[in-house]
């Protein structure tokens, strides 16, 4: 059986912090990236936040 | 959504849900929201404000974009019944009839980052959440404390709106919990957000008593520690080492009064006005049922299931995981998982890297040097947000009559699709050659506008923007004709600067797609491993005679894992990579260039130097263990160190064997005046070694000495069994360290036991030190050879503590593993991953354009004073001397514009005009003071 071609891009689930560093290193690199979050805009829990520790830098 | 397929070659289906907003039309001018009838619970608050039934998630949302919350919208609800927005909408962007959409998307790789949910105390009633108002979780304080937050950041009392005199925050409220919520596990985060909170609400309210009751304080991150100090010493924090009884009211104004028992064992009651629960992390139901879909395992605390040695790999085979996902954490760590993603995502696809990618296509740019001024000014209404506060027709007049300028337009909305069309045909029909843009913001805006003119053939900086909304319609609400004046000001302003714009070139850098990695330990070799991959060359460089570095001394993981094992296995599958070069017994003498393009050279024991060209240097140095000089060590041979003593286990030594009474004393070298920090795998090792004692015989007497027991993570289940076995865990504080005398039976250790209130005298066979790593002797040599910065206790300071975690602040650097911080194995793989996934998206391509805005030398001014030498923080300036003609020698500085961000700081501080920034010219900032003043 011939082995299925690769798709050089990438599903990224969650639009938080994290899941935004993913596609942006992704999409950096050269892949095709599909971003998808559930609520109406990406940011997550630390969009949330006032301010972070330790160094009191504005969390937006 | 659902997942078929494998890896390389899946297919995923995605439910779009109906947002019933236009998003190509909506302008989020935010009429729609202030006519909506329908007020909800704002959950972006944590419930502690309402918003509309339509409304933007939060002011600086991407996408900036209206929705429409089908849950409470009345319309939605009932059709024909409200309708309000539809009215008030002047984008006609509401569309009740939008249905969802099932999309089918074919990806080679999937990453999982559903994130973290918050316990939610409302279902237990825990400490009188829900039932007493002034009873909070943190998160609600968080946004009480914001200035977007309901109270703009006031802290007052949600009973009564009383300014808060006396806060208390409970730790660990959903966490290491069996009883309340079978949250086992420590959420690793809320130690630091109390802190944090508590500093912060004391900053807004002067004279604020804040006190923080706590189980032990887990700061164990990369300056954590100093700032829980700096809490607790310059910022007046009280930190109480107890479990509150209970909250109670006191009379009904609102007050709380807690009940608990001081480190003295004195019971104690104590008012507050706020309770702040510490609410610990959990897998949201909607992540589990993702797992369930996508068929990847959980733990049994519903966390994705991962390896110490793939910590972002699920059991599903090109499925991966990153963040909150896989277990509590804060978040540079998440930030690194999320780059460790991509680059184990990009493993399996880099044969086909750049097939799927697109890219933009611009026309020629026109040559507009030698044509007089013809500048375009376009007045933006922002539908009414600028409108409706500004006489834009006043200021697209006042414009025309503006020096050089040709052409005015008025649009409702300058950002809509269709007017980017109508001033790329009006710069072509008019032939303009700058282009003005009175609206909004550039920080939003201006990448967008760059490229509309790029599209009509012009240079990108010639563009220039006018906020005459944030900075004017917005906050001059109430006076037209001031805000008017100021938007003519302001348009002024920009075409006085514009006017001495000329096009800038964007700088392109070549790459060399090679990698130097530095030091070849775990995360070394996790770094040339990932990035050997994908398919870059790499040369790595050891120091000493063996590859492995200090995980050759560790058996296990904290979860279990054998370190020797893997460590073996990396060793192998690097040695036998064809794009791996290990130079063994090597360091790094000289280095030099900049992003993409550095040279080194390396020299081996024997003495033979070798030039290699690399485009990207990983620095993965580790760090090293600390020699106590307490305690006995080194005096007496029962006396040992921590991986001393697993070595003694591993031989079967005598002296463990006979040993009845072990004692481990932690935090020795650790979070003291020498090193103030934590060194962090310390506790887990020591409840690892304990428990192994107990398994082996439970007769044996095993004590931990602890300050706090920092079991982070899923790893307090590894404390919660070591208690079970019978360990006894005394703490102890920096004031009253452990004594250790030695008679003839062995040892006697004496500390002061908190719960007894008198001393314990234990006595001991075996006494075992958990001492300090301490940073890697050579760094400060490595740090000045590239030009990196190492923190105030001689790790690597890497660009960023949250957003880039593993850059250096240099391009083209990054570090990972111990040389960044102590850590166990998983976090420095972790890093190792995010490194080279960050290096990457360097090496990924053979040139990287950066932008124009550089400093420019003006040789004729520069004196070489070298002033702004030490001023700029990316070391793009060097101090050179030319001799002239006569002979004589003249000093100039020169700028690498690979490392120039533009800043201005070295302009700022020039004598001379010696030094400016393109863009920002001294004739350009002049005239556009000069218009400023120009009334």
């Amino acid at each position: 059986m011939m082995k299925s071609k690769t798709i050089g891009s990438v599903l990224v689930v969650g639009g938080g912090i994290t899941g935004m560093q993913s596609a942006l290193d992704l999409a950096n690199a050269g892949y095709y990236v599909y971003l998808v979050e559930r609520s109406g805009a990406i940011g997550g829990a630390m969009a949330q936040l006032d301010k972070t520790f330790p160094t009191n830098d504005c969390s937006m | 959504m659902n997942v078929t397929g494998e890896v390389g070659n899946f297919t995923i289906t995605v439910k779009e849900h109906p947002r019933y907003v236009d998003m190509s039309k909506c302008i989020a001018c935010g009429e729609c929201a202030v006519k909506c009838p329908k007020k909800v619970n704002d959950s972006y608050n944590a419930g502690t404000g309402k918003r509309k039934a339509i409304y933007v998630k939060y002011p600086q949302a991407v996408p900036l974009k209206y929705q429409i919350d089908a849950d409470n919208c009345i319309w939605l609800k009932k059709p024909g019944r409200c309708g309000a927005c539809v009215k008030a909408c002047p984008a006609d962007a509401i569309n009740f009839d939008a249905v969802e959409h099932i999309h089918e998307i074919e990806v080679g790789s999937v990453i999982l980052s559903p994130g973290t949910s918050f316990f939610d105390p409302s279902d237990s009633g825990v400490y009188g959440y829900g039932e007493y108002p002034n009873v909070v979780t943190a998160m609600q304080l968080e946004r009480y404390l914001s200035a977007s937050g309901p109270t703009e950041g006031h802290l007052v009392r949600p009973s009564d709106g009383k300014p808060v005199r006396k806060m208390a925050f409970l730790q660990c409220v959903g966490s290491r919990d069996r009883n309340l919520c079978g949250n086992e596990y420590c959420s690793s985060v809320c130690c630091m957000y109390a802190v944090k909170e508590a500093v912060i609400a004391k900053d807004h309210v002067p004279g604020l008593e804040a006190s923080v009751f706590y189980m032990d304080m887990r700061t164990h991150g990369k300056g954590f520690d100093e700032y829980y100090q700096r809490a607790k010493n310059e910022s007046g924090v009280r930190f109480v080492r107890c479990r509150v009884n209970g909250v109670e009211p006191e009379g009904d104004n609102g007050d709380l009064r807690l009940h608990y028992v001081n480190e003295k064992g004195q019971q104690i009651e104590d008012y507050f006005d706020l309770v702040v629960l510490s609410v610990g992390l959990e897998t949201p139901k909607p992540a589990m049922e993702l797992a369930e879909r996508v068929g990847i395992r959980l733990t049994s605390h519903n966390f994705a299931a991962v390896s110490d040695f793939a910590p972002v790999s699920t059991s599903r085979d090109g499925v991966f995981t990153c963040g909150t996902f896989s277990g509590p954490k804060d978040i540079p760590q998440s930030v690194v998982e999320g780059s460790a993603a991509a680059a184990v995502a990009a493993k399996v696809l880099s044969p086909v890297r750049h097939e799927l990618a697109r890219k933009k296509t611009f026309p020629a740019e026109r040559d507009i040097m030698a044509e007089e001024l013809r500048i375009g000014v376009f007045v933006c209404h922002c539908g009414s947000n600028i409108a409706g506060y500004v006489d834009v027709e006043a200021v697209a007049d006042y414009s025309a009559t503006l020096p050089g300028v040709v052409h005015v337009e008025r649009n409702l909305f300058t950002c809509s699709q269709d007017t980017q069309d109508l001033m790329v045909r009006i710069i072509q029909e008019n032939k303009l050659n700058r282009v003005v843009v009175a609206a909004c913001t550039p920080r939003t805006h201006e990448q967008l506008f760059h490229e509309t003119i790029r599209a009509a053939g012009l240079n990108e900086y010639l563009f220039e923007m006018a906020n005459i909304r944030n900075q004017n319609s917005w906050v001059h609400t109430g006076d037209k004709a001031a805000a008017t004046q100021k938007a003519n000001d302001l348009t002024r302003m920009a075409v006085a600067k514009i006017s001495w714009q000329g096009p800038l070139e964007n700088v392109v850098v070549p790459i060399t797609r090679r990698a130097l990695v530095i030091g070849g330990g775990i995360s070394g070799m996790a770094v040339a491993l990932n990035l050997a991959s994908q398919g870059f060359p790499v040369d790595l460089i050891e120091r000493s005679k063996v590859l492995g570095g200090n995980g050759l001394h560790l058996h296990n993981t904290w979860s279990g894992e054998n370190v020797p094992l893997r460590v073996a296995k990396m060793v192998d599958q690097i040695i036998w990579h064809d794009l791996v070069t290990v130079h063994m017994e090597s360091e790094v003498i000289e280095a030099e260039g900049y992003v993409g393009n550095f040279r080194s050279i390396i020299k081996s024991r024997n003495g033979s130097e070798l030039t290699i060209d690399h485009g990207v240097t990983v620095v993965t140095t580790g760090a090293k263990r600390f020699l106590p000089d307490e305690y006995g060590y080194q005096k007496y041979r029962e006396v040992v160190s921590a991986l001393e003593f697993d070595k003694l286990c591993e031989i079967n030594d005598k002296h463990v064997r006979k040993s009845k009474s072990f004692v481990f004393i932690q935090c020795v070298g650790s979070r003291d005046s020498d090193h103030n920090y934590c060194s962090k795998v310390c506790c887990t090792h020591s409840v690892q070694s304990a428990i192994a004692l107990k398994e082996e015989d439970s007769s044996r007497s095993v004590y931990i000495l602890y300050r706090d027991m920092r079991t982070y993570g899923q790893r307090e289940l590894l404390y919660r069994k070591a208690r079970e076995l019978g360990v006894v865990f005394v703490n102890y504080e920096i004031h009253g360290k452990p004594k250790v005398d030695k008679d003839e039976d062995g040892f006697i250790v004496e500390v002061w036991d908190h719960v007894l209130h008198r001393p314990l005298l234990i006595h001991a066979d075996m006494i075992i030190l958990a001492a300090a790593i301490i940073p890697s002797s050579g760094v400060k040599k490595l740090a000045q050879l590239y030009k990196v910065s190492l923190d105030g206790q001689g790790f690597f300071q890497e660009a960023h503590a949250k957003l880039r975690p593993v850059d250096f602040a240099t391009d083209g650097l990054f570090v990972a593993g111990m040389a960044h911080y102590p850590k166990p194995v998983e976090e420095s793989i972790a890093q190792a991953l995010a490194a080279s996934a960050r290096a990457a998206t360097l090496l990924s391509r053979d040139k990287m354009t950066l932008d124009g805005i550089k400093a420019e030398v003006d040789p004729e001014f520069c004196d070489g004073c070298a002033l702004c030498v030490d001023v700029c923080p990316y070391h793009a300036i060097t101090l050179l001397e030319k001799t002239d003609d006569k002979g004589d020698v003249h000093k100039l500085i020169s700028i690498n514009k690979a490392h120039c961000k533009g800043c201005g700081l070295c302009q700022g501080t020039c004598p001379k005009r010696g030094v400016s920034v393109a863009g920002f010219s001294l004739k350009q900032l002049e005239s556009q003071v000069e218009a400023a003043l120009a009334v």
